[in-house]
């Protein structure tokens, strides 16, 4: 049976990274006594595959995960017996059983949105201002782990939006295809905002299979 | 001081620019957050190294769960940060905090920290200073926290007696209690102490004065106060109270992803060198029913992959195959490893290794100690060439392809022979292997370096000089360097010495751990931390000689600077241990036929109320005296 758990990773999990997730989703089925599917051979790993890495120290409310169990079980009841099995910082959001014969999990995710909040004061008309330039220009060089890239075509969209209360906040819609991933710390760090002072979280992953408006 | 949202405003600045910020978060599971307000007694409890070694140390959690069981008391965890987090904390103005409530230490009523090991000991100096609680005893007031230390290092707590308000002799799971109860019903900092140091097993180093003689050892040791106990007798439990299991399971990787089940405490075999041996007696053991029910219990409430069945010496503990054969059936195929550690060297233990296998075929370890008949004579741990022969061909015909074997150098009385034959005995075993499995055999060889401990036949005699090491690890690397399938580990002599000064200090050391610490020195145990020339400098800097603590064989007449703490077994026992290691003399397992070490009149009351199968020393079959003799007489 493969099921696929939506969630929410939030408060002290931010700082949880890709790998010891799933660690965590092995303990938590265990938990939960799930009868997880494992690999053959020497060292059997089991079933887990998330959709997309999430970043150091961002949040999330849309991350997806395929976990493959040896036995059928009914839905009834799952999400909260998963929920009850999981450290405070998740959220399950959906579970549902999928096709097992699906392609890859991480094969299937298309684009990610996130939303970023700055905790510094700045000047919104100015921002604006750098992210029309950065949506005009016909790229972007920029080098990560001394290997050069062009960001530009890695960013759908970016918006600057200012609340009533006087904060900003960027929303962004980036490529999150397998290989050709567009990272919004490149591009908080290409609008010259420092890691520090901006708090980052994924609010949507969109799949190759749906339409995107 | 800072509040909760003020401590985390700040760390969302900076913990994305430290190496596993998860270390500095909390929100793990099974992790215990009591409202703040209605909690009389606030505990922080301190591991002083970081989260990755602390979170899994399980005295700590059976105290954890032991003040959270309190409806009137909290306690939460704090570890000390890694050297990149540390910086970062000092220069944003963040203090030591609790990671379930995320208050700074100076916050909380009592601090309390474990100290199993002694390169701890500038971490906790360091961990109170970032915590911005004065490091001296003395200079703290009213507003400052009680600091109360204990763990195996504490059996010789004056090395630490100037930073520690009180230290916890023996086992914490009754005490703690007594030590909050003694929190809630007296105010000041000076009532408290004094009522502390009335309380059985707790030592308050300030009620005590020690006088030397002119050649720097001890003269004698006075208490300055009325009713306090002297010796300080170390605290235990009669019966071993059930296991934890709610395990913290982190959100990171850590070193031991496990559930831990003790299922022994103490040992009856009596190695001379054993710190742990002399100092957890008596033996006691749980049930094999309570051991599994615990384990599957544990398993069932963390998810952890990895359960450890952990004792002194688990092949003696009395229903060793049914425990092994009842958890064997009981984990079977749900993906576990359970690991079994200190096991003799004997056939019996690759049956019982066979039971458990499942996962994955890890490394199969045995620790001989030592090479040559005579020097297993000496520390009293005799097993004969053959039989390490017979036992390791075996483990590597039933498909295990590494060994390790667990050796130390610098035993009384070695010699280079006895080093030499650590070596042969290594290649012995290989070849042995190798007849069996061809070149898949390997063996790791871990050798580490003696050190004396307080409390034990050997606290008389002197440790290795640092020459004296590197010459015996020298001929060991010469010797097995050249096999690629033989992996030699060795222990670092500064480690070693600094460990050995520190065990045997008496309290002018710890004006040496201050200034060492004053100086930068912390993480003692780490290679990042390593500083030797720091510590040296301490030694100059207070005319005290490194040589004196370490290098020195001790008089037989002489008064140690512990004096005044017992772990109950006697001073004469182990005296005439150390004269029969001397003569070469075996004594065997005291299950087999008691010693009179001292455990059974100190605890003969607690004894005779829990008569068979749990304790393994002798029944008390004496009629009770009146006047309550197992412990001080405690005054009002």
């Amino acid at each position: 049976m493969r099921l696929r758990v939506t969630f929410a990773k939030l408060n002290a999990l931010r700082y949880t990274g890709h790998l010891d997730l799933h660690h965590i989703w092995e303990r938590a089925a265990r938990r939960a006594e799930l009868l997880l599917a494992y690999s053959q051979g020497f060292h059997p790993q089991p079933k887990i595959s998330l959709a997309s890495a999430l970043p150091l120290g961002f949040s999330s409310r849309c991350e997806v995960m395929d976990m493959r169990l040896s036995e059928e079980i009914p839905l009834d009841g799952l999400k909260e017996r998963i929920q009850a099995a999981v450290p405070s910082g998740l959220q399950i959001l959906k579970v549902e059983s999928v096709d097992e014969k699906l392609p890859a999990l991480q094969t299937l995710v298309a684009e990610a949105e996130y939303e970023a909040v700055l905790t510094e004061p700045a000047d919104g008309s100015t921002l604006k201002q750098q992210v029309a330039e950065m949506l005009g220009a016909s790229s972007l060089p920029r080098e990560r782990r001394g290997k050069s890239y062009d960001l530009r075509p890695l960013i759908g969209q970016v918006h600057v939006v200012e609340t009533p209360q006087g904060s900003i906040h960027l929303t962004m819609r980036l490529s999150a295809r397998e290989g050709a991933t567009g990272r919004p710390e490149e591009v908080l760090d290409h609008l010259g905002i420092p890691a520090d002072t901006v708090r980052v979280e994924r609010t949507r992953l969109i799949f190759i299979n749906e339409s995107i408006e | 001081m800072l509040t909760p949202e003020q401590i985390e405003a700040k760390l969302d600045r900076i913990l994305l620019k430290v190496q596993k910020p998860g270390r500095y978060v909390g929100g793990e599971l099974n992790i215990t957050v009591k409202d703040w307000e209605t909690a009389t007694t606030k505990v922080a409890l301190v591991f002083p190294d970081i989260y990755d070694i602390g979170v899994s140390n399980v005295g700590l959690k059976i105290l954890y769960d032991q003040v959270n069981q309190r409806a009137d008391s909290l306690a939460e965890r704090a570890y000390v940060p890694w050297l990149d987090m540390e910086a970062l904390m000092r220069e944003h103005g963040i203090p030591l905090y609790s990671l379930e409530s995320k208050r700074p230490l100076s916050a909380f009523d009592l601090i309390g920290f474990t100290l199993p090991y002694e390169t701890l000991y500038s971490n906790a100096l360091n961990a109170l200073d970032l915590a911005g609680i004065p490091v001296r005893s003395a200079e703290r007031d009213e507003e400052h926290p009680i600091v109360i230390a204990g763990g195996h290092s504490t059996m010789n707590p004056e090395p630490m007696h100037a930073f520690i308000d009180a230290f916890v002799i023996g086992e914490g799971e009754e005490v703690i209690h007594d030590i909050l109860d003694v929190l809630q019903a007296h105010a000041s900092r000076a009532d408290r102490l004094l009522a502390l140091a009335k309380v059985p097993g707790v030592y308050v180093p300030k009620f005590y004065e020690t006088f030397y003689l002119d050649d720097g050892t001890v003269s004698h040791i006075e208490t300055l106060v009325d009713g306090i106990a002297n010796p300080v007798v170390k605290r235990i439990v009669a019966k071993l109270p059930p296991p934890p299991t709610k395990f913290i399971v982190p959100n990171i990787d850590i070193v031991h992803n496990r559930v831990t089940v003790e299922i022994m405490r103490g040992c009856t075999r009596g190695c001379r060198f054993c710190h742990a041996g002399m100092i957890t007696r008596p033996v006691r053991e749980r049930t094999v029913e309570e051991v599994v029910n615990a384990a599957d219990t544990a398993i069932r409430a963390t998810g952890f992959e990895e359960v450890a069945l952990l004792s002194l010496s688990s092949s003696d503990y009395t229903n060793i195959l049914e425990l092994v054969t009842a958890v064997g059936e009981k984990f079977q195929g749900r993906q576990l490893n359970v690991s079994l550690p200190s096991l003799r060297i004997e056939s019996v233990s690759i049956d019982l290794m066979d039971k458990l296998r499942q996962r994955r075929t890890a490394g199969f370890t045995l620790a001989p100690e030592a090479a040559t008949e005579r020097m297993r004579r000496i520390i009293n741990k005799y097993i004969s060439d053959e039989d390490i022969i017979n036992t390791t061909r075996e483990i590597y015909a039933r498909g295990w392809t590494t060994i390790k074997l667990y050796f130390m150098i610098g035993h009384p009385s070695e010699t280079l022979e006895d080093v030499q034959a650590i070596a042969d005995l290594c290649k012995r075993v290989l070849a042995e292997g190798r007849k069996v499995i061809g070149w898949k055999a390997k063996l790791n060889a871990g050798v580490s370096t003696f050190v004396p401990k307080s409390q034990t036949p050997f606290q008389w005699v002197s440790v290795d000089t640092r020459e004296r090491i590197l010459e015996k690890q020298a001929l060991l690397k010469r010797e097995l360097y050249r096999d690629r399938n033989i992996k030699l580990s060795l222990t670092d002599p500064d480690d070693s010495l600094l460990e050995a000064w520190l065990s045997r200090g008496d309290r002018r050391m710890s004006e040496v751990v201050y200034t060492a610490w004053k100086n930068g020195a912390k993480f003692d145990a780490w290679d990042e931390g390593r500083k030797p020339e720091i510590w040296k400098a301490a030694f100059d800097q207070h005319g005290l000689d490194i040589d004196f603590y370490t290098a020195r064989q001790r008089r037989t007449d002489e008064v140690f600077p512990w004096e005044h703490i017992t772990a109950a077994v006697r001073k004469n026992f182990l005296f005439q241990d150390f004269r029969m290691s001397l003569e070469g003399q075996i004594r065997v397992d005291c299950r087999q036929n008691c010693f009179a070490c001292g455990i059974l009149p100190t605890f003969s009351n607690m004894r005779r109320e829990n008569p068979g199968e749990g304790w393994k020393c002798p029944d008390v079959k004496s009629p009770a005296k009146k006047i309550n003799v197992e412990l001080p007489v405690v005054g009002d």
